[in-house]
């Protein structure tokens, strides 16, 4: 189904003509493929001051993206003339919104190299697409012979790895409490990449399920997801992808993953918060038990049982967020027309640019790879004064944002990253495809600025 | 809006030049609070004689606010009577709570007054707190009648403050 609204269509236009325009105008830096300046242009609160005057240098990225104007008038536009619930009425509010929703379906299975569209569910975030997933495999329990594959109790094993995000932790850890399963994970090395010297004894006959982040949003770091998943298909295991932090960043193609599903989430890449994705190959989603019940996920219903519509319905229950799923697809249309190479090459740029940058600040260590390498534009770091004492990130973030410098400090939600490198905390700057390289040079003499507060 | 306000040099004396810290014994109570959302975390002991806090011992990991509380709220209450003390964290946490509006009795609060500033900052609030509310559990364990171990030790979750939560976990 590939109906899109005419009416919609207007402001969907807007978002490839401003980034398309964008794309084809030269940019001073040359190599880069798209004019960064012009880009900025689109999200307003770029052009925003904070503290009295101040510029905003926004380097939390990593945590939200901002929103172009495409997004916020793709919202507007579907309330103001399109507003109604989805897949239920037969009037013609009912079937524009119903066209609007379904379109992003069709939208966000292109920008991924899904060949059916039947594969994208749409969820609140990345957190509820994994939980999906973990759920579904504990109702196995209650489903027929066809769910087998999702089947997990005693003397099964789930693999994750040290460096996921808690979104990508804590469900298992619920998993295998639910079902007595063990649960294992892949560790790190000291440069923030995963130990896989001992792969084939962590992902083994007993794995039924691995679970990796593609990018680490505290290290930065890409993982070699096509050995991961080679393994784990050796052993028959299922396969899941933490996209939240890659699919905003890089071109992605599920066929050539090789993944069994990809979790993703719509607010870090341009779109609102409250909209997520779960994409899965068809053949596992058609067997796999539902998470939530409730209207929309059903065919049949009596007062003793029900059956369940197919995929992506049946994991779809209540009333979805319709203007979040269409400010999902003005954001991907936003971000294709840009193109994710460019993106991707971008931010590349401004990732190389920083790590030497930042390398320049006396007392600074990065947490994470230290090049560019395989390696994302989400840089974390501790800092020391000039008697080498440490500075908490929590003085850090409260320095630079006196000077209108928004990172991020803490955790990042992957606290067992923080105790591998015994640390309690990093800042952590994290660009998107709108960061300069001013906004680095402004971080680097902020960070100077931190540390002579702190060493006088 | 002044930094300087927050990061008095008070706070940053005492960060740099921490009084009473380290575990000493002995000790009636000991706790472990943490701030899950900035990892800030306080082990504390408490020691009390005839109503009368004898000492107060912690180690601590955090930022300059946290380390700077957990010093300043140690050498106060040290050697007041345990309602006296207790007064005073009711006093901090007014102070503490009142989003900048409020100036604090610098007779009452003498170097905890230095935190005034921090109170304008929601996310830095609990930084402040933790150690305050680390002693005011310690102390009310160490009052339990029923806890007859000299060693009693408890791992409690942090006491609901009313600020707002500014990061998740």
């Amino acid at each position: 189904m590939t109906v899109t609204d005419p009416r919609l269509v207007g402001a969907v236009d807007a978002a490839r003509t401003s980034a398309a325009g964008a794309a084809t105008s030269t940019s001073a830096a040359g190599s880069i493929g798209y004019d960064v300046d012009a880009v900025r242009k689109d999200f307003p609160i770029l052009a925003r001051t904070v503290h009295d005057g101040l510029p905003l240098v926004y380097l939390d990225s990593a945590a939200t993206s901002q929103k172009p104007l495409a997004v916020l008038d793709a919202e507007r536009t579907y309330y103001e003339q399109h507003n109604a619930n989805v897949h239920r009425g037969i009037h013609v509010l009912a079937e524009e919104a119903t066209a609007a929703y379904e379109a992003t379906r069709d939208t966000v299975a292109a920008f991924i190299g899904a060949t059916d569209r039947r594969e994208v569910t749409f969820t609140k975030n990345s957190t509820e697409a994994l939980n999906l997933v973990a759920y579904a495999m504990s109702n196995a329990e209650t489903t027929g012979a066809e769910a087998e594959r999702f089947r997990i109790g005693p003397g099964d094993e789930i693999v994750v790895t040290e460096m996921e995000h808690h979104s990508n932790l804590v469900p298992w850890q619920m998993l295998a409490r639910r079902t007595g399963a063990t649960l294992r994970w892949i560790g790190l090395t000291d440069d923030g990449r995963l130990a896989l010297d001992d792969l084939d004894s962590i992902i083994t006959e007993r794995t039924k399920v691995v679970s990796m982040v593609h990018q680490s949003n505290i290290l930065g770091t890409v993982n070699p997801v096509e050995r991961i998943v080679a393994r784990a298909r050796e052993v028959g295991a299922l396969t899941v992808l933490d996209g939240s932090q890659s699919v905003p960043h890089l071109p992605i193609d599920v066929t050539a993953l090789g993944v069994d599903f990809l979790a993703f989430t719509g607010h870090k890449m341009c779109a609102p918060t409250g909209v997520g994705v779960l994409w899965g190959r068809y053949e596992l989603l058609e067997v796999m038990p539902p998470f939530l019940g409730g209207g929309e996920m059903i065919e049949v219903v009596t007062m003793e049982a029900s059956t369940y519509a197919p995929p992506p319905h049946r994991f779809e229950a209540g009333t979805p967020m319709i203007s979040q799923v269409v400010g999902l697809g003005a954001a991907v249309d936003y971000l294709s027309a840009l193109g994710m190479p460019a993106i991707a090459a971008h931010e590349h740029a401004i990732t190389t640019y920083a790590l030497d940058a930042l390398g320049s600040v006396p007392g600074l260590r990065i947490i994470g790879p230290p090049t560019a390498q395989d390696r994302g534009g989400a840089i974390s770091f501790v800092l020391t004064d000039d008697s080498g004492r440490n500075i908490h990130p929590h003085d850090v973030g409260q320095l630079l944002d006196e000077r209108g410098i928004a990172v991020r400090v803490g955790h990042h939600c992957a606290r067992p990253v923080c105790l591998r490198f015994g640390i309690p905390a990093t800042t952590r700057a994290s660009f998107h495809l709108y960061t300069t390289t001013a906004e680095v040079d402004a971080l680097v003499e902020g960070l100077h600025g931190v540390r002579r507060f702190f060493s006088r | 809006m002044n930094l300087d306000s927050m990061y008095q040099e008070i706070i940053l004396d005492h960060y740099r030049n921490p009084l009473h810290r380290g575990l000493r014994d002995p000790f009636d109570a000991e706790v472990h609070h943490v701030n899950p959302t900035c990892g800030d975390e306080v082990t504390l002991r408490v020691k009390v004689v005839d109503g009368v806090v004898e000492d107060v011992s912690y180690e601590s990991e955090g930022c300059s606010i946290s380390q700077a509380s957990a010093s300043v709220m140690s050498d106060l209450v040290i050697g007041k009577k345990i309602d006296d003390a207790m007064e005073l964290e009711r006093e901090f946490l007014a102070l503490m709570q009142s989003r900048g509006t409020a100036e604090g009795d610098e007779e009452v609060l003498q170097d905890a007054i230095a935190f005034a500033g921090v109170s304008k900052y929601p996310a830095r609030v609990k930084c402040a707190l933790l150690s305050w509310m680390a002693w005011k559990d310690a102390t009310a364990k160490a009052m339990e009648p029923a806890v007859a171990s000299p060693a009693a030790s408890a791992h409690a979750s942090p006491v609901d403050i009313d600020v707002p939560e500014q990061e998740k976990p």
